[in-house]
C-alpha cells in the first residue's frame, strides 16, 4: 500500500503539489470505476479518493449528486466500494474512501476500518463528520492504521481549524469555498487564507478541494497548497462522453492538464 | 403567557429549571442529537446559538414574541371537547387543542414567528426553509413577508404537485418556491437542498428550520418556540376539567407539533405521551414512514436519531398520505423520550388517519389536516384501550384546507 506520506513527502521532494482524484464508486460502472480511476493514476493522479454513494450528499452539488445516483441505481454496496479501493490501490496510488458518516456508522466502524485496510487503503475523508462526534472513528482508523481526513472552510475560528487538524492523520482538507462541491470559473481567493491560516496550527500537508477544474486553476493552487484535488471536473467529462471509453480518454486528457498544472506553481 | 395581558416569561419559552431534558453543550439527549455536518456550517450554527441564548432571556425578546403570538398568530388557542367524535372513542373525553385555528392554519406559524425574529437579531436578511405539506413554507413566508425579509422555499416537486394550494400561497406571500426534482422528490430532498443553498449563502442567510430535527441547536429552539402549544393546553385542561389529562396524543413526522404540546407535560408522571407516525399502507408493505417503530439509530440531517436506513445506512424513502409525516427521519428528542420509555409511540395507516379525517369533519364540523388525523386516529384506539374515565387531549395541529384535493381523490368526492 502507499501511504499519503509517501506521495507527500515524494511530491515535495519534487517541488510539487500533489495531485488528488475524486470519482464515486459503482460509476459510470462498477467496473468502469476501477478503469475510470486507473486512468487518473495513469495519466499523474497521487492520490484517488473514492466516493462511498449515499442516498442524501448534502455537501455535493449536481454534477456529483448526478454520478452517485448513477451508482446507487447501478446498485452500489460497500462490498463494491472495497473491491474499487483494492483495484485502484493496486495500480499503487494512494488510495482513500470519502464517505459521508452515515454509512460508516451503521456498518460498524471498527469493520470498516479493517475492511478498508485490508483492501489496500490509505484512509477516509469524512466530510460531515465533526471533531466533536470523531473519537470512535479515529480511535478505529488507528487502531486498523489506516489516516483520517477532515476538512476545515473558509468560515472556519481559528479555534475550530485546530480542533480540526488535531483530528487529521494524512492531510488536511481544506474546503476552497463555502459551497457545495463542483467545478467553477475561478478557485475562491478565501482558499490561499485559508491554508496560510491552517499551516499555522499544523505541519500536516494542506490540500484545497471545491471548485478546480482546469489545469491553470490546478497550477494556481499549487502555488499556495501541498496537493490540489479535484472531482465535479472529472465526472462531468465521463458524462458528457459518448461512450465509457470515450469518458475514460477525456478524463485522462484533463488529468495530464492538472498534473502539468501542479508541477508548474503559478 | 401565564396569565391574560401578562408577556410570556423565559421559563413559558424554554420551561427553565421546571425539568433537566435540555441538550448538553453538544446539543445531546443521552446519545441522540449532536452535529454531524459540513465544517462550514459550524460557525453559524454557533452564532445561532448563541444569539438564541441570549434572546431566550431578553424580556425585550419575549415581549416581541409574546405580541406577534397574540396578535398576530392568535394565541391563545382555545380547546374544543368534542363528545360526538369521542361516540367512537369507548367513553373517553376528547379534548382538541386547536392550532389549526391560528394564523396560517397551523402550529407552525409559533416556531416561525421564534425564528423570524431571531434572523432580525442574526443581522440577515434572508430565509430560506423546506417544506413537505407546505404549512412550514406557508408559515415562513408569512413571517417573511412581515419582516420584510427575503424568502426562498425548497419543496419536493411530488409535494408541490399533492399540495399545490400551498404553493400558490407560498408565492403569493412573495416567496420563491423550489421545487426539489432529486432524491425522492419529498421533504427530505428538501432538506438536503435547503443545507446546500445555506451552506453557499450563510452569510447573509438563516436556515428557519421547520422541525425539531437537524443539527444542534435546532431541536432545542423549534422545540423552545413550540412549547407555547403545552404550555397553555396544561393550563386550559386544569381549568376545564380540573385535572391533567390522563394522556396527550399527536401525530409526529420530524416532530414539533408532538414536541410543543408534549414538553409541558413530561414532568407530570402520571400524564401518558403518545405520538403517532404514519404507517402509511402498513408496515408489512414496506411504504410507511414509521421512523421510530420501525427505524434503526442512524445519522440523517446533521442529527443522530431513528431512521428508516437499509442494512449499509442508505436512506429508505418514507410513505405517507400526508405530505408533512413524510418523512424517514425524527427529532432526536422523540428517539430519547423513546428508549427512556416516557412517550410511547405508534402507528397510524393512511386508510385510518382517513376515516379518522371524515369523522371529525362528520361528527364536529371541524377538518383537521390529515397530519393531524394521525393523532385523531390514535386517540380513538387509546380511548377505548383507557375506557370511560379517561380524558384525551389531541393536538389538533393544522387544518385541513390544504388537504382537499387529496380528499376528493380518496372519497371520490
Amino acid at each position: 500500500m502507499t501511504t499519503l506520506q509517501t506521495v507527500f513527502a515524494k511530491a515535495k521532494a519534487d517541488n510539487r503539489a500533489a495531485l488528488v482524484g475524486y470519482l464515486p464508486a459503482g460509476f459510470p460502472s462498477k467496473d468502469g470505476a476501477i478503469a475510470a480511476a486507473t486512468a487518473l493514476v495513469e495519466a499523474g493522479c497521487d492520490v484517488i479518493e473514492i466516493g462511498l454513494p449515499y442516498s442524501d450528499p448534502l455537501m455535493d452539488g449536481p454534477t456529483i449528486q448526478d454520478a452517485v445516483h448513477r451508482s446507487l441505481l447501478n446498485g452500489t454496496r460497500i462490498a463494491d466500494v472495497m473491491r474499487t479501493v483494492e483495484g485502484v490501490a493496486a495500480t499503487g496510488a494512494a488510495t482513500l474512501v470519502m464517505t459521508y458518516w452515515n454509512p460508516i456508522d451503521r456498518y460498524g466502524a471498527e469493520r470498516f476500518a479493517r475492511e478498508l485496510a485490508d483492501a489496500g487503503g490509505a484512509g477516509t475523508i469524512t466530510p460531515d463528520l465533526t471533531p466533536e462526534e470523531s473519537e470512535p472513528w479515529r480511535a478505529a482508523s488507528a487502531a486498523a492504521g489506516i489516516d483520517t481526513v477532515f476538512l476545515v472552510a473558509p468560515s472556519s475560528t481559528e479555534a475550530r481549524i485546530k480542533a480540526v487538524v488535531d483530528c487529521c492523520t494524512g492531510f488536511v482538507y481544506a474546503a476552497s469555498l463555502m459551497g457545495v462541491t463542483g467545478a467553477r470559473e475561478t478557485v475562491n481567493v478565501a482558499a490561499e487564507d485559508l491554508v496560510k491560516r491552517t499551516r499555522a496550527h499544523t505541519d500536516l500537508p494542506v490540500c484545497v478541494g471545491l471548485g478546480v477544474g482546469t489545469g491553470a486553476q490546478a497550477s494556481h493552487v499549487a502555488a499556495y497548497a501541498d496537493g490540489v484535488i479535484v472531482g465535479s471536473a472529472f465526472i462531468r467529462r465521463i458524462l458528457d462522453a459518448p461512450d465509457e471509453a470515450a469518458g475514460y480518454a477525456s478524463i485522462a486528457e484533463l488529468a495530464r492538464e492538472m498534473a502539468q498544472g501542479v508541477r508548474s506553481r503559478a | 403567557m401565564a396569565h391574560e395581558g401578562s408577556i410570556l416569561t423565559a421559563a413559558d419559552l424554554a420551561g427553565n429549571g421546571v425539568h433537566g431534558d435540555d441538550p448538553d453543550v453538544r446539543g445531546k439527549f443521552g446519545i441522540f442529537g449532536g452535529r454531524y455536518v459540513p465544517e462550514a456550517l459550524i460557525p453559524a450554527l454557533d452564532e445561532v446559538a448563541s444569539v438564541y441564548a441570549t434572546a431566550k432571556n431578553d424580556v425585550e425578546f419575549l415581549r416581541e414574541f409574546d405580541h406577534l403570538l397574540r396578535t398576530y398568530a392568535g394565541r391563545p388557542t382555545t380547546l374544543t371537547e368534542v363528545p360526538r367524535f369521542a361516540e367512537q372513542a369507548g367513553g373517553a373525553r376528547i379534548v382538541l387543542k386547536r392550532e389549526d385555528l391560528t394564523h396560517t392554519g397551523a402550529h407552525k406559524i409559533n416556531n416561525v414567528l421564534g425564528q423570524a425574529l431571531l434572523t432580525k437579531r442574526l443581522g440577515k436578511k434572508r430565509v430560506i426553509a423546506e417544506t413537505g405539506a407546505g404549512q412550514h413554507g406557508v408559515a415562513t413566508a408569512t413571517a417573511a413577508a412581515l419582516l420584510g425579509l427575503e424568502c426562498v422555499i425548497y419543496m419536493g416537486a411530488v409535494d408541490c404537485e399533492r399540495q399545490a394550494l400551498n404553493v400558490a400561497r407560498m408565492k403569493l406571500l412573495g416567496a420563491k418556491v423550489v421545487p426539489v426534482t432529486n432524491g425522492s422528490q419529498t421533504l427530505k430532498d428538501a432538506i438536503n437542498e435547503a443545507f446546500r443553498d445555506w451552506v453557499t449563502n450563510v452569510d447573509s442567510t438563516h436556515y428557519l428550520f421547520g422541525t425539531v430535527a437537524g443539527p444542534h441547536p435546532f431541536p432545542e429552539i423549534v422545540r423552545d418556540f413550540a412549547r407555547i402549544i403545552g404550555v397553555e393546553a396544561r393550563r386550559q385542561m386544569l381549568e376545564l376539567t380540573g385535572a391533567l389529562p390522563t394522556a396527550v396524543c399527536a401525530a409526529v413526522g420530524g416532530g414539533s407539533n408532538a414536541i410543543g404540546i408534549f414538553h409541558a407535560f413530561i414532568g407530570d408522571e402520571g400524564v401518558q405521551l403518545h405520538g403517532y407516525e404514519a404507517a402509511g399502507r402498513g408496515l408489512d408493505s414496506g411504504e410507511h414512514a414509521l421512523t421510530l417503530t420501525a427505524g434503526s439509530v442512524g445519522v440523517l440531517h446533521g442529527s443522530r436519531t431513528y431512521v428508516l436506513q437499509d442494512d449499509e445506512g442508505q436512506t429508505i424513502d418514507s410513505h405517507s398520505i400526508s405530505a408533512g409525516l413524510d418523512y424517514p427521519g425524527v427529532g432526536p428528542e422523540h428517539a430519547w423520550l423513546k428508549d427512556s420509555g416516557r412517550a410511547t409511540y405508534h402507528g397510524i395507516t393512511d386508510d385510518q388517519a382517513m376515516a379518522a379525517f371524515s369523522l371529525l369533519a362528520r361528527t364536529e364540523g371541524i377538518i383537521p389536516a390529515i397530519e393531524s388525523s394521525h393523532a385523531l386516529a390514535g386517540a380513538l384506539e387509546l380511548g377505548r384501550e383507557l375506557g370511560p374515565e379517561a380524558t384525551i387531549l389531541v393536538n389538533l395541529s393544522g387544518r385541513g384546507d390544504k388537504d382537499m384535493g387529496t380528499a376528493m381523490k380518496y372519497f371520490n368526492l
